[in-house]
């Protein structure tokens, strides 16, 4: 099962977690509502799939995010969308990638990161999954979060002369 | 003083397809750095006619966005219509009356009947053949007169609603699509006849703008870009959702990779949605369309919910990020053409225009969906 053996990738990210089994569905209910007055804590969760629609949700730091990444290429996931969320109350910025397979193996794996809104910095995907490129213009398109090492991080959706962030929280039209 | 412009021999120069080109089908721009006839370079330029569908997202209630989501993908809107009532309602827990599930799944197969038609031509007079397309456009018009009588609307749709639909079918949609179903088989076996054994036609595909299975998953390619270069991923089959587990369907994979591979695979997928459409009227069960009950105000419970659903076009993705609110806090919406678009800039390198332009066809673009 790919299941398995992608959480158990994924698990050697954290090795303060490591003796511990992964969450399931029963304790992350109660992260979840311990989530909404604090940021969660980076580790891995394995969701309820009714439910949420995915099966593995890892929160990593930026800096392993390659190695995060990496794990999934390796194991032939391929790529399904970048796109951020806006944590203003916690000023914070989620980076959330979104991968699946095109095997009959279902495996839905969602990655994300959160980052300091006032610095915004992520290391780009593209160099592991070319087709990142576009999801990661617009991603700095409608927050602002920079992609280091992106080829071409000019506005993809936005005009070419855009210096505003639409779905930022804060902004106003 | 009016002699010729010559080129050096590694001279190249730049050539603007778009923003206005009949063979972008929409406000598309692709910057091309040209080598005489062949593509040295090219850049996709997106973003003509973007609307914030992800802004208005946030700021409309549930149902108000509603009809957001037909104004997508004018061809299929359908499917897009339907990914979102599913999320919304995985999300609060709404349970869906049968008959309704079944009218969807009918409904969305039809719109993706007509989406494909409406490429088929569009495709084929890229290619320089008109008379296809009006062909296609007259059966399409059949389908539009049974969904407009049903829904209300030729295009922009907003049928779905949170548990069910708006309006039920009656014995005269029923006996309409079952006439329909020989009638598009025939005009099948035409098109097969008129276009694909045309042998101007298969020089223009065969073997051109090769997609290997390693570009469609480091780009997230889906749809028939994907079962084009051999790979067996359907939405319906590999996550199956509503009621596609109740029918007998095939999903058409071709292993050429090559333009005409994708051309066959959405022939294909026209006579297999007339299998659902069929299967569906068979098993039709009787009663509500609605939910006995339903909240009178939608609230998804916090959380991160994603769904997934095979378009026309490909896996549209979208997920809501609720905070328990009566709006959403986040609504990502994940176009398939957006992904398939992508690939264009790396796979066109080298090819000749001609062949640039008949492949871009075979990519099945919409442009108000890539740029939503």
């Amino acid at each position: 099962m790919i299941l398995e053996k992608t959480k158990l990738a994924l698990q050697n990210l954290f090795p303060a977690l490591e003796t511990k089994e992964a969450l399931t569905e029963d304790t992350s209910k109660e992260q979840d509502k311990k989530t909404q007055k604090e940021p969660r804590q980076n580790g891995l969760l394995q969701r309820d799939y009714s439910v949420h629609g995915y099966h593995l949700d890892a929160q990593v730091a930026a800096d392993q995010l390659i190695e995060a990444i990496t794990i999934l290429d390796e194991a032939k996931y391929f790529i399904e969308s970048i796109t951020g969320v806006d944590w203003i109350k916690e000023d914070q910025l989620e980076v959330i990638y979104d991968f699946s397979r095109y095997d009959f193996d279902l495996c839905r794996v969602v990655i994300r990161t959160r980052v300091d809104r006032k610095k915004p910095i992520v290391p780009s995907i593209t160099g592991i999954y070319a087709g990142a490129n576009w999801h990661e213009r617009e991603t700095h398109d409608f927050f602002g979060i920079k992609f280091t090492g992106h080829p071409h991080l000019i506005p993809l959706l936005l005009p070419e002369d855009a210096d505003f962030h639409p779905l930022l929280k804060d902004f106003k039209a | 003083m009016n002699s010729p412009i010559e080129l050096q021999p590694d001279e190249t120069f730049i050539l603007n397809v778009g923003p206005q080109h009949p063979a972008t089908h929409g406000v598309l721009r692709v910057k091309m750095e040209m080598n005489g006839e062949y593509i040295v370079e090219a850049e996709t330029v997106i973003g003509y006619i973007h609307r914030m569908h992800e802004k208005m997202g946030e700021i409309k209630t549930y149902p108000q966005f509603l009809m957001n989501l037909s104004r997508m993908d004018y061809l299929g809107a359908l499917g897009y219509s339907h990914g979102h009532v599913l999320l919304v309602e995985k999300a609060s827990g709404i349970e869906v009356p049968e008959r309704a599930e079944y009218i969807r799944a009918i409904m969305v197969e039809l719109n993706r009947i007509a989406s494909h038609l409406f490429w088929f031509g569009a495709f084929v007079m890229d290619l320089g053949g008109f008379s296809p397309l009006m062909y296609a456009l007259q059966d399409r018009e059949h389908i539009l007169d049974m969904l407009e009588r049903v829904t209300g609307s030729r295009l922009t749709y907003c049928y779905f609603r949170f548990g069910g639909l708006y309006n039920d079918i009656d014995d005269e949609f029923i006996s309409s699509a079952r006439r329909f179903i020989p009638r598009m088989r025939k005009s099948l076996k035409k098109y097969h006849r008129l276009v694909t054994g045309n042998i101007i036609f298969r020089k223009r595909l065969e073997g051109i703008a090769p997609l290997s299975q390693e570009m469609c998953r480091k780009y997230g390619a889906s749809s028939a870009v994907a079962r084009g270069s051999g790979i067996n991923f359907d939405v319906r089959k590999n996550e199956p959702y509503s009621v596609y587990p109740e029918f007998n369907f095939d999903v058409p994979v071709f292993h050429e990779c090559d333009s005409l591979a994708r051309y066959n695979v959405r022939m294909e997928e026209m006579e297999q949605s007339l299998r659902i459409i069929e299967q569906g009227l068979d098993k039709l069960p009787e009663g509500p369309i609605m939910p006995a009950k339903k909240p009178k105000l939608i609230k998804p419970p916090a959380g991160d919910y994603y769904q997934a659903v095979e378009t026309a076009r490909g896996s549209f993705g979208i997920r809501l990020v609720s905070d328990g609110d009566k709006t959403p806090y986040r609504l990502k919406l994940r176009s398939p053409t957006y992904s398939n678009m992508h690939l264009f800039d790396e796979a066109c390198r080298g090819m000749m225009i001609m062949d640039a332009l008949a492949f871009m066809g075979s990519l099945d673009l919409v442009i108000p969906e890539i740029d939503r």
